[in-house]
């Protein structure tokens, strides 16, 4: 019986209260077991080897001197990974960035593996494989890369969404289109327009722990594999798939993550693993150093943004465009076609037109970091929002305000919206003390909106009733952030039990059917939604239970605050049974007491978000303190508020840091020249303030209680929140992310 | 391979343990000792993850060798904790939401311990002075440095009765 998902504005018990999270004293204690604190008798250690060069054709590889040294038990390279694809391009593109095949696509592209006794021994083995090399020519700049002669990637890359097809290769992998109504008709009816080119580099998720796995794999096709990801069925899919195993074979079990942010979505080096793994006939532990977290994993886009929005001299926006170019790394995205979807989705416009490219270039794949694409559109949109309110002479607050989608405007990238969070975060930063405090010399206040669309996706748990009543919920979304209070809550609201009577376990792939990868900001939206169902679903079991025992038919019976009572007054003398009651006796009712349920989380809910935030800069050096940031943002129902809120500042704090100081660096020869955490110089403690934070609760009425996913919209507003505020401190309007003080100060010299 | 004998205690316990001369105090920890509490996040002294303290001194692990701990006394996140008590850092850090993936938690708390060591009550600028070296990139450190401020609060009102 399929369960209701509208939302129902019931009264709490638990739901909403700060309790201590489950996992809390493992990870105070160093107890809990992350990527690379698992270990198996006789495990070798696997190492890669790395292309030195941005763009090379790989003419020889001769393993033959490290096959020789003592203490290596296997060796592979591109060859070592036959083509079970099937034809399917996006799964080769994965395979070939896990391992080249015959070309080096860019610095820190994996050539050849090997599995070994020690580390030591491993790394001297990397050192005897020779690899002849035939270098290329490279490209690494988005704009460079679109130009007609510039060094092609892929020579079978046709732009997709172009008409007519074109024949000829490119870089530009495809090209999106959204929008409606009629740009120029708007742009004529404007009273003023403003037309500005923005550029973001590119940037890393910057998770502490480095990709780590310990893999087995047997001649039977039976493999295990643990693994620090953010999505564990996932990668049994695309390992299976890339690796030609049965789907069931494979088992992998998610460790403790240490952060993701969307760049644990994606296997990198878990099939080598495997592979060595079978190779040798011995467990592998692949871990990866930051050198390689930061060459070849998945950092986002660096791009290049074009915006354009009209105005009538009233504030109404009359129409609005933007084209956006996202690089994608060595193989094909759709970050342009999520820049695009993103870029306006604030506003409630009659007249819009976004187009969005993806670019290919010498750089590693790019992956999702956190509301992927959305921050660098915004950077743009928001800023030429502050050009135009200024123009204007209006207060920019009040000029959102009056452009602000709102429950029935149809959004830029297509749907109509319900009900939702935009106007009411930009009537709370309007009122927000933050907003009244005085500015200070060489200060500057910068306000910016931000959006992101959350996902709900497969989604499978099981809750089973242990004979002393305490429950155990299993769920196969991998706890980033702190996920499990949240599910032990909603279990336990729906029980009618004690929240400590709960205990989540995210269980591996043997253990449940398919659930999607944690991302989309979905994970406490869609396992929440599947809890309260299994939960259901075990009530209603135990309310058949308590009807059998009593022997009155199950419809007189209700479940209430944890108990099972019988309606009626014929029923009046019948005690209630306490699930614990249930519990006990069910040995003798019919056995283990469980519910269940999959689904496809349908109804994700956006989420908006509007951010404040005060900055100082030094106008000798160009260095730039944040001293007071503040979020607004819709959760529709904050579940747990301390982990809501955690999220919250997270991601204004890496939004921080990519808007001052973040940044891939690479040299003439296309070689990525700060690869560690001192010269990509993420947020440390000193840098930033306390983070303010207000939830505001503006219900999803696809959800039973409300909820949208939180966790990636507020990374969105932080570059333009920044590049406001420092553009009013200095007086120059900042079009190059991060705002880095050499930035700063040539944008004031430049003015001068 | 040649290998340095090592004896040392870590935690209060003697231990004793034979690495290559190369390698780092980090790796003897995680590898030798199974003491996994310790992370990796760099391996270049850049975060802070796998802090621990040498004879009393703050130290990233991985710009230590095995070798150099002869004769000396290490801490880990695991010694936090006494007799099954948790320590009030690693209590507060629970109540006050200062983690969210955890894996830079150990290291923020050796290194708290030592602030809260030499500087019983330090400032707000203090506490995110001294913690600089240890990187979060999950929390925007808010909640950790009020997680230290309580729990600096409590070890006071301790010593004092």
């Amino acid at each position: 019986m399929p369960y209701e998902t509208d939302y129902t504005n019931q009264k709490f018990s638990v739901i909403g209260n700060r309790v201590n999270r489950p996992d809390g004293v493992d990870k105070v204690t160093g107890r809990a077991k992350y990527g690379a604190d698992a270990s198996a008798a006789g495990q070798l250690v696997g190492k890669i080897l790395r292309s030195p060069h941005a763009h090379a054709l790989i003419k020889k590889i001769d393993t033959s001197k490290a096959e020789k040294l003592p203490g290596v038990k296997a060796i592979v390279t591109g060859d070592d990974f036959p083509d079970f694809t099937g034809g399917n391009r996006s799964l080769m593109d994965t395979l070939e960035n896990c391992m080249a095949r015959g070309r080096a696509l860019y610095d820190g592209h994996a050539v050849a593996a090997v599995a070994a006794v020690d580390a030591q021994t491993a790394n001297q083995a990397l050192k005897l494989i020779k690899v002849t090399y035939k270098k290329l020519p490279h490209v690494t700049d988005v704009d460079e890369a679109m130009k007609p002669n510039a060094p092609i990637v892929h020579d079978w890359i046709r732009t997709a969404g172009v008409d007519p097809a074109p024949t000829t290769a490119s870089n530009i992998s495809q090209r999106n289109e959204f929008g409606h109504g009629d740009v120029e008709t708007g742009f004529a009816q404007a009273d003023i327009i403003i037309e500005k080119t923005f550029k973001t580099e590119q940037t890393h998720q910057g998770y502490i722990e480095p990709h780590a796995c310990l893999a087995t794999l047997g001649p039977d096709g039976v493999g295990e594999l643990w693994v620090t990801t953010q999505g564990h069925f996932t990668f049994r899919n695309m390992c299976a798939s890339l690796l030609g195993l049965d789907v069931a074979k494979l088992k992998v079990t998610s460790s403790e993550i240490g952060g993701g942010f969307g760049g644990k979505t994606h296997v990198w080096m878990e099939p080598v693993a495997l592979q060595l793994a079978r190779k040798s006939n011995r467990p592998v532990k692949l871990v990866m150093t930051r050198e390689e977290v930061f060459k070849a994993t998945g950092p986002t886009s660096s791009t290049s943004v074009d915006v354009k929005i009209g105005a009538k001299k009233n504030g109404r926006i009359t129409a609005a465009s933007a084209e956006l170019r996202y690089q994608s790394g060595a193989f094909p995205g759709m970050w342009g076609m999520l820049g695009a979807m993103t870029s306006f989705a604030c506003y409630d416009l009659k007249h819009v037109k976004s187009v969005g490219y993806d670019v290919l270039c010498n750089r590693p794949k790019v992956a999702a970091y956190r509301a992927p694409s959305a921050p660098m559109a915004a950077f743009g949109v928001e800023s030429v929002i502050d050009l135009l309110a200024a123009e204007l002479k209006m207060d920019p607050v009040e000029f959102r305000i009056k452009n602000a989608a709102k429950k029935g405007t149809q959004a830029s990238y297509g749907p109509v919206y319900g009900p939702i969070g935009i106007g009411p975060t930009l009537e709370a930063v309007k009122n927000h003390p933050h907003m009244k405090k005085r500015l200070g010399k060489n200060q500057g206040r910068g306000v910016a909106c931000g959006f992101w669309f959350n996902f709900g996706g497969q989604t499978c748990t099981d809750l089973n009733i242990g004979i002393d009543g305490s429950v155990n919920l299993t769920v196969g979304t991998v706890d980033v952030g702190g996920s499990r209070a949240s599910l032990a809550l909603i279990a336990a609201e729906e029980l009618g039990v004690d929240y400590d009577q709960v205990r989540v376990t995210i269980g591996d792939t043997s253990s449940l059917g398919h659930n999607d990868t944690t991302e989309g900001s979905r994970g406490t939206f869609s396992s929440g939604m599947a809890t309260i169902f299994a939960a259901r679903n075990a009530v209603d079991v135990m309310k058949q239970r308590a009807a059998d025992t009593w022997g009155i038919p199950v419809d007189q019976v209700v479940w209430e605050e944890g108990v099972a009572r019988a309606k009626g007054r014929q029923n009046s003398n019948l005690p209630p049974l306490s699930l614990k009651e249930i519990a006990a006796k069910s040995p003798r009712t019919g056995g283990p007491i469980a519910g269940h349920n999959e689904v496809v989380a349908d109804g994700a809910g956006v989420s908006f978000a509007s951010h404040i935030c005060d900055v100082e800069v030094d106008p000798e050096t160009g260095s730039t303190r944040v001293i007071r940031y503040t979020v607004v943002q819709d959760a529709g129902k904050a579940i747990h508020p301390d982990y809501v809120e955690g999220q919250f500042q997270g991601g204004a704090a890496q939004g921080i840091g990519w808007a001052l100081n973040e940044e891939y660096i690479y040299g003439d020869d296309g070689t990525l020249q700060n690869a560690g955490f001192l010269d990509y110089r993420i947020p440390v403690c000193s840098d930033l303030p306390f983070i303010d934070t207000e939830i505001l609760e503006i219900p999803n009425p696809n959800h039973p209680y409300g909820v949208r996913g939180v966790g990636e919209t507020s990374i969105v507003p932080p570059l333009a929140a920044i590049g406001n505020a420092v553009s009013n401190a200095v007086g120059v309007r900042m079009t190059h992310v991060p705002m880095s003080p050499p930035r700063i100060l040539k944008a004031i010299e430049d003015a001068q | 391979m040649s290998g340095v004998t090592v004896s040392a205690k870590v935690n209060g316990d003697a231990v004793q343990y034979v690495c290559p001369p190369s390698e780092s105090l980090m790796d003897v920890l995680r590898n030798r000792l199974n003491l996994t509490g310790v992370k990796e996040g760099c391996g270049t002294g850049d975060c802070g993850a796998c802090s621990v303290t040498l004879d009393g001194r703050l130290v990233c692990s991985c710009l230590v060798l095995g070798a150099e701990a002869e004769g000396r006394a290490i801490g880990t996140v695991e010694g936090l904790s006494q007799d099954g008590e948790l320590h009030p850092l690693q209590t507060a850090f629970i109540d006050h939401a200062a983690l969210q993936c955890g894996i830079c938690t150990p290291g923020f708390l050796v290194a708290a311990k030592s602030l809260l060591g030499r500087n019983p009550n330090p400032s707000e600028e203090e506490i995110r002075y001294a913690l600089a070296g240890n990187l979060c990139r999950c929390t925007g450190y808010d909640k950790i440095v009020r997680a230290v401020q309580s729990a600096a609060k409590v070890m006071r009102k301790q010593k004092r009765s």
